[in-house]
């Protein structure tokens, strides 16, 4: 393996990850308020579609992406509705919003394009294009620094750096904000929170829209950030899923989520790089292997033997106030 | 307002409406696309209903929706919500597919339908085993991991069509044909033979089977000392605990049941239908047992009404997408989608109002 071959799995592996990153990071502000979602998958597709529509009838990125969240803020705002407001089960809501998106998007992208279910390709300002960071060319050259800035870290498009900025401003927000304290109060004693005089009800609201406006971002890429330059059928393929796994991998701990997003991005690379990899020479690890393994890591990691993971407390739970 | 009407007006009344609230919005979804939801329901029926050979494809279909939401409805007794039907089916098919395989010559179907049965149970509640292992002594939720094996399912399926299981020469990813007398005889050759035509059909004689197991789950439940000890644990485990019985027990016990039960739907579409190990036998089956065991209220008999429900729906949705070609077959999902989001996630959005109504009348009779 050549550095050069090392750089490139490195740079389809951050690629590959911002989804997940995006979906794990909306995940974790819903369930440390203690708002189980298992819908990431459901609200992304959406968020996907949604954006590929609008971006392909406007001719612009931005309303896309403007689209892709507000639908999918719109599912956050039912589950919300469902879970919070009804006390209805979380697990059931979520389930409910995955198989409304599959098949809506399918349906309503039918009725306006006639592609069998797809938008379209999208061109030029249509799609988020790839940036080229500022002194990446003349850098180029330099040993070392020079190819891991140009090829690695320069020439992503916008939605990769906003996920990797939003790892330390979940950080923030979460743990040294007024709001952030509440938030994690809310999904461990949701009781002593609403003993302070804060409303459970509005900070459940506040996290579960706040996931579906990353939800919504992780979607968009999807559809306008990647080669698909477009909605396809079931474009989210589990993403939603493989999100909430590493939600579980993070402990629900943001800069660990970020770790979690970039090894089950690496994975992904190398399946799609090698198909069958070859264990020097002692057996072969099937592309089926290396698909599965961010799902087996999960239970290993959710069985605790390995430094078990615990959720928020209240996770999973409807608040009942009481009289 | 005696307790009795209380109890039906919940166990009737309010999934009813509830239904018809899904129902309702999905002809506004019929409505929004520009076509007629009346006229699309007409042919959905005629399409499911109004022909032997639409009969017999909805409840094929059924056959499929009985065992997954039977399989849900075990271990939401247990208050366990097992997601990983889907999977556990996925697994079964492989058992079915080792039994069949394995069987030399011309062994009558006879003789291989129990070694079947026991292949799906057993491969469908090993696939559900490591997950009730860990909810009942690790403590991890059996929803998260249940989503995790449906995936792990998929790839080890294939893994083992493309690599172990495929016809040398062969492109599709499918094993062989299992031995012709082996096949599960079709019900239009049963009926045939007995004097009475049907139309050519897939459904085959696990429908039977399906109404076997959904008595057994009654009896299961309703009349064995191990149903009373599950539904005890789903209402209350402090409780249950503090009656002897123990959590590990149960869990392992409830998911084991809903995993086999689950694996028995692979009877229908690989033993039944294809005649072989194909890859995608299960489809989406193992998630429409949620919407069933939800509509059914995991109660045996609402579990077969509704999968002949959704039978219906998808037997009649196929027609559907045929004589509309504006509305696809995705309808159904979204039909699916809307019957889990009332029947379930949104139950309150019903039964909130109605018991405030229930409890001002009872002020008033006082």
């Amino acid at each position: 393996m050549t550095f050069e071959v090392i750089l490139q799995l490195f740079d389809s592996s951050l690629r590959l990850a911002t989804p997940f990153l995006l979906a794990c990071l909306a995940g974790l502000f819903s369930e440390r308020a203690g708002i189980f979602d298992i819908g990431l998958e459901g609200k992304m597709l959406a968020g996907a579609f949604c954006a590929a529509a609008m971006a392909a009838i406007s001719g612009s990125a931005w309303i896309g992406l403007m689209a892709g969240m507000g639908i999918s803020v719109l599912l956050s705002a039912l589950h919300g509705l469902a879970s919070i407001t009804l006390r209805g089960n979380q697990l059931i809501s979520g389930v409910a919003i995955n198989f409304l998106a599959s098949g809506l998007t399918v349906l309503v992208g039918q009725n306006l394009f006639r592609l069998g279910g797809q938008t379209p390709q999208l061109k030029g300002n249509a799609r988020f294009s790839e940036i080229t960071l500022p002194f990446a060319d003349t850098l180029r050259d330099v040993p070392l620094i020079g190819p891991v800035y140009h090829d690695l870290i320069s020439g992503h498009n916008i939605l990769v750096y906003i996920g990797l900025a939003a790892v330390p401003l979940t950080w923030w927000v979460l743990f040294r904000t007024r709001f952030g304290l509440r938030l994690r109060a809310v999904g461990e004693n949701p009781g002593a929170v609403d003993t302070a005089g804060v409303s459970v009800v509005r900070l459940r609201y506040e996290a579960v829209i706040l996931c579906g406006i990353l939800c919504g971002i992780a979607g968009a890429y999807l559809s306008l950030g990647t080669s698909a330059a477009g909605f396809v059928r079931e474009m989210s393929a589990g993403k939603g899923f493989i999100a909430l796994a590493a939600l579980i991998f993070a402990k629900w701990q943001p800069l660990n989520a970020l770790y979690a997003c970039l090894l089950f991005g690496f994975l992904e690379a190398i399946g799609t790089k090698y198909q069958n990899v070859d264990v020097w020479g002692l057996f072969i690890l099937p592309v089926q292997f290396m698909q599965a393994l961010p799902y087996i890591l999960t239970v290993v990691i959710l069985a605790g033997f390995v430094g078990k993971a615990i959720p928020p407390k209240a996770g999973g739970q409807p608040y009942v106030k009481e009289e | 307002m005696n307790e009795q009407a209380h109890g039906w007006i919940r166990l009737i009344i309010i999934p009813l409406i509830n239904l018809v609230l899904a129902f309702f919005v999905s002809g506004l979804v019929v409505l929004m696309i520009g076509e007629n939801p009346f006229r699309a329901l007409q042919i959905l029926l005629t399409g499911a209903l109004g022909s032997s050979y639409g009969i017999g494809y909805t409840l094929y279909y059924a056959t499929s929706f009985t065992f997954t939401g039977l399989a849900v409805a075990i271990a939401f007794h247990a208050s366990l919500f097992n997601i990983g039907g889907e999977g556990q089916a996925g697994v079964a098919g492989i058992g079915v597919a080792v039994v069949c395989l394995s069987v030399v010559g011309n062994t009558h179907w006879v003789l291989v339908f129990p070694l079947a049965i026991c292949g799906a149970g057993l491969a469908g509640a090993a696939w559900a085993a490591i997950p009730a292992y860990l909810q009942a002594t690790r403590g991890s939720h059996v929803v998260i991991t249940t989503i995790m094996f449906n995936f792990i399912a998929s790839a080890l399926l294939v893994y083992l069509l493309v690599n172990v299981l495929k016809v040398e020469g062969s492109m599709s990813p499918e094993s062989r044909k299992f031995g012709e007398t082996a096949r599960l005889p079709f019900m239009h050759d049963i009926m045939g033979g007995i004097g009475i035509p049907l139309a050519r059909t897939p459904l085959n004689l696990s429908f039977l089977l399906a109404l076997v197991c959904t008595v057994l789950t009654w009896v299961l439940i309703w009349r064995t000392r191990l149903g009373y000890e599950i539904r005890a644990f789903g209402q209350s485990e402090s409780a249950a605990v503090y009656a002897g019985i123990s959590p590990v027990r149960i869990t392992m016990a409830a998911m084991l049941l809903s995993g086999g039960m689950a694996g028995m739907m692979a009877l229908n579409t690989v033993m039944g239908e294809a005649n072989r190990l194909v890859l995608d036998a299960v489809q989406g089956a193992g998630f429409v047992g949620i919407a069933v065991a939800l509509i059914g209220r995991s109660h045996p008999v609402g579990v077969l009404l509704a999968a002949i429900l959704f039978g219906m729906l998808y037997q009649g949705g196929a027609e559907l997408a045929f004589e509309m070609p504006a509305i696809s077959r995705e309808m159904i999902v979204v039909i699916q989608a809307l019957v889990i989001l009332f029947t379930g996630a949104l139950e309150n959005l019903v039964r909130f109002p109605v018991e405030g109504l229930l409890r001002r009348f009872e002020r008033r009779a006082r």
